[in-house]
């Protein structure tokens, strides 16, 4: 038995319940035959994958949902080997480039040469280019995505492209121009209760209306995650009674005990103990990003109105010096330090001005 | 070096040619000679010349995209050599074929000091100068690595009687020097609104779609000089234009909707959560947050902003536009504001988390405005 998020994912692009004007579009486009590259962005959980599997049905049929894993060995400049996995069809292929790390240049250049210049063998095939889907296009190396620029252009006959992507702040200007953007947006609350209400539907059972509401806030507008919690409630009381708590991941609540800490008493030795509850989320593999947001979030719920701009204005320094860094420990220690100096000068109210 | 003309000239079997309707159009109405380029009338001026000595130096061509660089130099080397000799005189090089140093060495070098082959007789019956010398295009040199271009070096001067090259590049910065003291620099300035729209109406009379004059100017403001993103958006609209049924004409609104571009009263609605009264009237959402001030609101309006998706670089580049030339704010106030802009447009370059960075000017914009 397969996940509802799976098992209720829609196959059509008529299946699918918001953005219907965006359906519309994608559908005529596929119709007309005269398809563009195409880069798909929005905030995880909105649907993008979703949607980029529906036109690729809309365009080639079924014949698209037969699918195979490869593991492909490329070779790097320094004749090191790259191991890529790649999901593909007849008719499309899908990579994550960002596995191959710092590599990925490689990757797009062979891959798509390889494509681009080999025909669509299947003369019962709807269309006469393949599709080339590249997953997390933002994640992508300045140098791969210059490589993949007149490629784009070159190989139009034969192959299409699209990047799915959640923000284009980190794509070039060049690609973004040779694409046509798909702003997937989340849905809004009232798109989600429809959702959840079909889902309740087909599986025969009343969803109340309260506890939809509930689900629809704790996920933020990610409706994987919504389906997910949904699903998980459900297993844990079949008929929506007594009182039920969504379950925050184990991580989060990992993340405010140390946001407690922080503001519980600001000393050396907390910093320690402190550094050691980090060690333990990075070990378990939590983006540090992810981290400093979720521990400073929490700070700010609690702590004075005049401190919550200084509070996130040293977040977002710090994440940047991260992503610039290479030891994600000392920023986020430093990030700790400085909130408790903030915190602590704040209430003995001594002039910070010569620290800025 | 199967570029994009040879597609069509070394494999004559129908089913392989490019279908002319579904190439993009920056393709289809890429010049074919070099007075057909739009604006640029300098550099045009002085390739002209050279067409006519048929005597060539070393090349530079450097610029914002979209303003005809490769468009030229692919232009200039068809009318010197023809259809017919192109494909053996002319190596065109990108950054999507892997140009490290022993790309430099190995195929740069062959091809440089290969004797060029006697002309081919035109089989259009046009004669063309074909000058007794090769053109390679590096186009993108910019992302070349210093190591290969400093193996340019002497294989520039080595073959300089037998071999041109045309550097493209955006950043002339990035060119080493002793490269771009060989060459004759021409500079690609952004198009000129009446260029941009000439060309526009040409190619929209060419494709039958009937264009109102305030896409025209729409198209013009966001491409903002790239003739290609012009045409480009243009032709996405026009696409989703005809694939309706019936056909509806092309809108502004669908062009900033293809462009990305946040709508305006989403930004002033932002910019009045931040203190920052609009000017112009919109229609006054009153969202129930009136009595949120502070802290609260911003972080509630980034959320928001997140969710529907827009990217952060254009929100803020949105969100500056609409600033700086705002009345009322003061001129100590919009400059500590452009300090928050900046940094933040580094930080998102640095591949910094969005929503922090939007949530981080937003915070500093209010600070600045209510102070």
């Amino acid at each position: 038995m397969s996940l509802w998020v799976d098992q209720f994912r829609p196959k059509t692009l008529d299946d699918l319940h918001y953005h219907e004007s965006l359906s519309a579009r994608l559908k005529s486009l596929a119709a007309s035959g005269d398809f563009p590259h195409m880069l798909f962005y929005g905030p995880s959980g909105a649907g993008k994958k979703t949607r980029i599997s529906c036109t690729l049905r809309q365009l080639f049929g079924t014949g698209v949902e037969k699918l195979k894993i490869d593991q492909r060995v490329f070779l790097s400049p320094s004749k090191r080997k790259l191991e890529v996995n790649i999901v593909q069809s007849n008719f499309h292929i899908e990579i994550t480039p960002s596995e191959a790390g710092n590599f990925d240049r490689v990757v797009i250049q062979e891959l798509l040469k390889e494509i681009a210049q080999t025909q669509q063998v299947d003369l019962n095939a709807k269309q006469r280019f393949k599709v080339v889907i590249i997953n997390e296009a933002d994640s992508l190396s300045r140098d791969a995505q210059a490589a993949l620029r007149r490629t784009m252009e070159k190989y139009m006959s034969n192959m299409r492209i699209i990047l799915c992507a959640n923000s284009t702040s980190r794509l070039i200007a060049p690609i973004k121009s040779r694409c046509l953007l798909m702003r997937v947006a989340a849905p809004t609350s009232d798109e989600m209760h429809q959702v959840l209400a079909h889902i309740a539907k087909k599986k025969k059972f009343d969803l109340p209306p309260e506890i939809a509401q509930e689900i629809i806030d704790d996920s933020g507008g990610n409706l994987r995650k919504a389906i997910l919690v949904f699903e998980a409630l459900k297993m844990q009381s079949p008929d929506f009674s007594g009182s039920l708590t969504i379950a925050k991941p184990d991580w989060e609540t990992y993340c405010h005990k140390v946001a407690d800490l922080i503001i519980q008493e600001q000393s050396p030795a907390r910093v320690m103990e402190v550094r050691a509850k980090f060690y333990e989320l990075l070990s378990h593999c939590i983006p540090p990003t992810v981290i400093l947001k979720t521990v400073a979030e929490r700070v700010v719920d609690r702590v004075d109105e005049a401190l919550k701009p200084d509070i996130m204005h040293w977040a977002a320094i710090y994440e940047v010096r991260m992503r610039q860094g290479n030891k994600k420990i000392y920023h986020l220690e430093a990030w700790v330090v400085k909130v408790m100096s903030i915190y602590k000068h704040f209430f003995y109210d001594i002039d910070m001005g010569a620290f800025d | 070096m199967a570029s994009f003309f040879n597609i069509q000239h070394s494999k004559p079997a129908p089913k392989h040619s490019v279908d002319p309707a579904l190439q993009p159009w920056v393709e289809k109405y890429r010049p074919k000679t070099i007075d057909d380029v739009s604006a640029q009338e300098h550099t045009i001026a002085v390739l002209q010349k050279t067409l006519t000595s048929t005597n060539l130096p070393h090349m530079l061509f450097y610029g914002p995209p979209g303003t005809g660089k490769t468009s030229t130099i692919l232009a200039l080397s068809r009318q010197l050599f023809g259809p017919d000799n192109f494909r053996n005189r002319v190596l065109e090089l990108n950054a999507s074929d892997e140009r490290g140093i022993s790309i430099v060495r190995e195929k740069i070098k062959n091809f440089a000091r290969q004797t060029p082959r006697a002309q081919a007789v035109a089989s259009d019956g046009k004669t063309y100068p074909c000058p007794p010398y090769k053109i390679i295009i590096l186009d993108e040199a910019d992302s070349m690595t210093q190591d290969a271009q400093g193996a340019l070096r002497r294989i520039m001067e080595t073959y300089a009687r037998i071999t041109r090259f045309c550097l493209v590049c955006n950043y002339v910065t990035r060119i080493i020097e002793p490269l771009a003291s060989r060459c004759s620099k021409f500079r690609f300035t952004p198009l000129d609104s009446a260029s941009t729209s000439a060309r526009l109406s040409q190619i929209a009379t060419a494709e039958h779609i009937p264009l109102d004059p305030s896409v025209i100017s729409t198209l013009i403001s966001i491409s903002s000089g790239d003739l290609r993103r012009s045409i480009t958006y243009l032709q996405s609209a026009s696409r989703l234009s005809a694939s309706t049924s019936p056909p509806t004409p092309i809108t502004a609104l669908d062009i900033q909707e293809i462009a990305g571009v946040v709508p305006d009263a989403i930004i002033a609605d932002f910019a009045r959560a931040l203190g920052v009264e609009s000017t112009t009237e919109y229609m006054d959402v009153d969202d129930g947050q009136r009595g949120v001030k502070g802290f609260e609101r911003v972080k509630k309006k980034v959320k928001g902003l997140m969710r529907e998706g827009y990217s952060a670089s254009q929100i803020l580049s949105q969100l500056h536009d609409h600033l700086i030339p705002h009345p009322t704010v003061t001129a100590r106030q919009k400059s500590e504001c452009a300090l928050a802009f900046a940094e933040a447009d580094k930080a998102l370059c640095d591949g910094a988390d969005e929503e922090l960075w939007i949530l981080e000017v937003g915070l500093r914009v209010h600070k600045a405005v209510s102070s």
